[in-house]
């Protein structure tokens, strides 16, 4: 179901409040392909913009970028995938013409002095090819890397991932990019997330990307969840006494918000629990 | 390899709670029959230990009414363990009259907790405890024993690792063979499931350590990875999540047996286990409970047909 756009930015601002620093606002891709997303420009000149936090946005071209600057944009996203199927599927082309097709989005971005970051996809198995090597996910994001992103969001497309495979990706991918430079995108499809964040924060990862009640299910498994919960996560780094500067009341309050409006239950377990006691 | 390089142990002991801890907080009452079943199935998975009925009595827990049928009734697998919850002496009795051969005793780190569960002190507990024990040293029957509210309690709050390691010690020195230490409301995180356990392995060897976490609050996987990093090798769980918090009105309970295989299996630790008969097994049992399942392996599983 589309959300109404003062919805999304009511989710927005109510998110600013949380101590958040980052958060992804929306994606500058044509209505045709993501009618959820239509409202970008709507949404990035609606919301409020809070000073020491950021609200990158999607760009999935030269096109996007160019709207996306337009409606005040001031950091923008780029994807690739670690693997060549799911890149077919996807967007029916190679991972190596993906990335060519990102090099106008870097140039503009690099004259107009906004940062870009990098996502990687399926970093820990793909839904058509299974398993992907390690040293694949490291080629992919030294290559973005290289091309200018400033950080590199390796996502468990899939949410196959165990601690197991998460150490093994990041041991490789470390070799090729700093670790101050990576970040990790868990779903929690097969319930592995947390267990796989905490993995990697013991390698040094110090970026986590999460998705408020867990919102967001998986495209590949129906019925099945997605994104981890922000809720869940903050729970978990809070015991570790990790400080993020959130506040945890505030985020389960935007994610009650959310879920009213979606007509729907919350996939955040510390949600869940907190709201009867 | 995999696992021996990471410091992991090599082979994890699952102990499947789900016909008991699993089927007592669940609001429906199961047939004798589902309940055999489904400890029949469980036995065909691999598990090594199945946590079969509580011989309590049927006016506080009247879903293990049926002890004694539940006992009588299902598959004994060689090489499989089915312990049983004896709350006091006379349950005892009435376990070994029934055929069972392991028992479960259980005591909390809390005394808030004792008091309101069983109207007790922690040391009165364990004395009544002592006396189960006794008799099971003397027939040979071997003695698991429960620490509730290790990582939190729901009246207390914080509690301490020195009082988990207190009773825990109390419990281990009295003849339980294993200690395992549960975390009843699911409160813990990674940062408070290591202290406990460094409390507790001054006094218990770790062999003789297990953790229960529970999953009200999404804590489990990451708590047990923390446990085993730490050389803990017996995890218990219920089959498809079963078993609510009765603390926290909806919450879930009991992490699923199914999400922690996948992540030992993505580990490299063996378990003898078999992933898939474990999912069927869930599926069963949900289906007789007309609920969904709480393992999201399951969830994923059975949406997209296939099994990773």
């Amino acid at each position: 179901n589309v959300v109404p756009t003062a919805v999304k930015i009511n989710l927005i601002n109510m998110l600013s409040e949380t101590g958040l620093q980052v958060i992804e606002a929306t994606s500058f891709v044509s209505p045709k392909w993501v009618p959820q997303m239509a409202d970008h420009t709507e949404v990035m000149q609606g919301i409020k913009k809070l000073p020491g936090i950021s609200y990158p946005v999607l760009t999935p071209n030269l096109k996007g970028f160019q709207a996306a600057v337009a409606a005040g944009a001031k950091e923008v996203s780029i994807f690739g995938a670690a693997s060549e199927l799911f890149t077919k599927k996807n967007i029916n082309c190679s991972i190596e013409e993906s990335l060519e097709r990102f090099d106008a989005v870097m140039a503009a971005a690099r004259a107009a002095s906004v940062p870009v970051r990098g996502y990687v996809s399926c970093v820990l198995g793909c839904p058509y090819e299974g398993k992907i090597s390690a040293a694949k996910v490291a080629e992919v994001s030294k290559k973005m890397y290289s091309m200018g992103c400033y950080e590199i969001s390796l996502g468990d497309t899939i949410g196959i991932g165990t601690p197991g495979s998460m150490k093994e990706m990041l041991t490789a991918v470390m070799k090729e990019v700093p670790v101050g430079a990576l970040a990790v995108h868990c779903h929690d499809t097969y319930g592995q997330a947390l267990a796989n964040i905490l993995v990697a924060l013991q390698m040094g990862v110090s970026v986590v990307d999460a998705s408020v009640a867990g919102l967001g299910g998986c495209p590949y498994a129906q019925g099945a969840s997605g994104n981890v919960a922000t809720e869940d996560l903050v729970y978990m780094l809070n015991g570790l006494g990790i400080h993020t500067g959130v506040d945890l009341q505030k985020l389960m309050d935007t994610g009650t918000f959310i879920c009213n409006a979606l007509n729907r239950r919350t996939n955040s377990k510390v949600s869940q629990a907190s709201c009867r006691l | 390899q995999e696992s021996q390089a990471s410091g992991l142990p090599e082979y994890i002991k699952i102990v499947e709670v789900g016909p008991r801890d699993g089927l007592q907080n669940e609001k429906v009452i199961v047939p004798t029959d589902t309940k055999i079943e489904l400890i029949n199935q469980l036995s065909r998975t691999g598990l090594p230990a199945i946590e079969v009925t509580s011989f309590v009595s049927s006016k506080w827990v009247p879903q293990m009414a049926d002890h004694k049928e539940v006992m009588r009734g299902i598959e004994r697998h060689p090489g499989v363990q089915y312990p049983v919850l004896t709350p006091n002496l006379q349950g005892f009795h009435s376990a070994i009259a029934a055929g069972a051969t392991e028992v479960s005793i259980f005591g909390a780190a809390s005394e808030s907790f004792s008091k309101m569960n069983i109207n007790c002190s922690i040391e009165e507990s364990i004395e009544k405890f002592e006396e189960v024990a006794k008799s099971a040293r003397n027939m040979n029957i071997p003695v698991r024993g429960y620490v509730s509210c290790a990582l939190g309690c729901p009246y207390e709050g914080n509690i301490m690792p020195a009082k988990v390691a207190e009773v825990s010690k109390r419990l281990y020195s009295m003849g339980c063979y294993e200690i395992s230490l549960g975390d009843t409301i699911g409160v813990g995180t990674p940062g408070s499931m290591k202290r406990m356990l460094e409390g507790v392995m001054k006094e218990i060897p770790l062999s003789a350590l297990a953790v229960h976490c529970h999953d009200t609050y999404g804590q489990a996987l990451a708590n047990i990875l923390t446990a085993i990093q730490m050389g803990v090798a017996v995890v218990d769980s219920s089959v498809a999540g079963l078993g609510g918090c009765p603390y926290a009105k909806g919450a879930t309970g009991n992490v699923a047996t199914e999400d922690v295989i996948y992540m030992l299996n993505g580990l490299g630790i063996n378990t003898g286990v078999n992933l898939y008969a474990v999912m069927e097994a869930g599926n069963f049992i949900c289906t007789a409970l007309n609920k969904k399942t709480n393992s999201k392996v399951a969830q994923a599983s059975f949406n997209t047909g296939t099994i990773n």
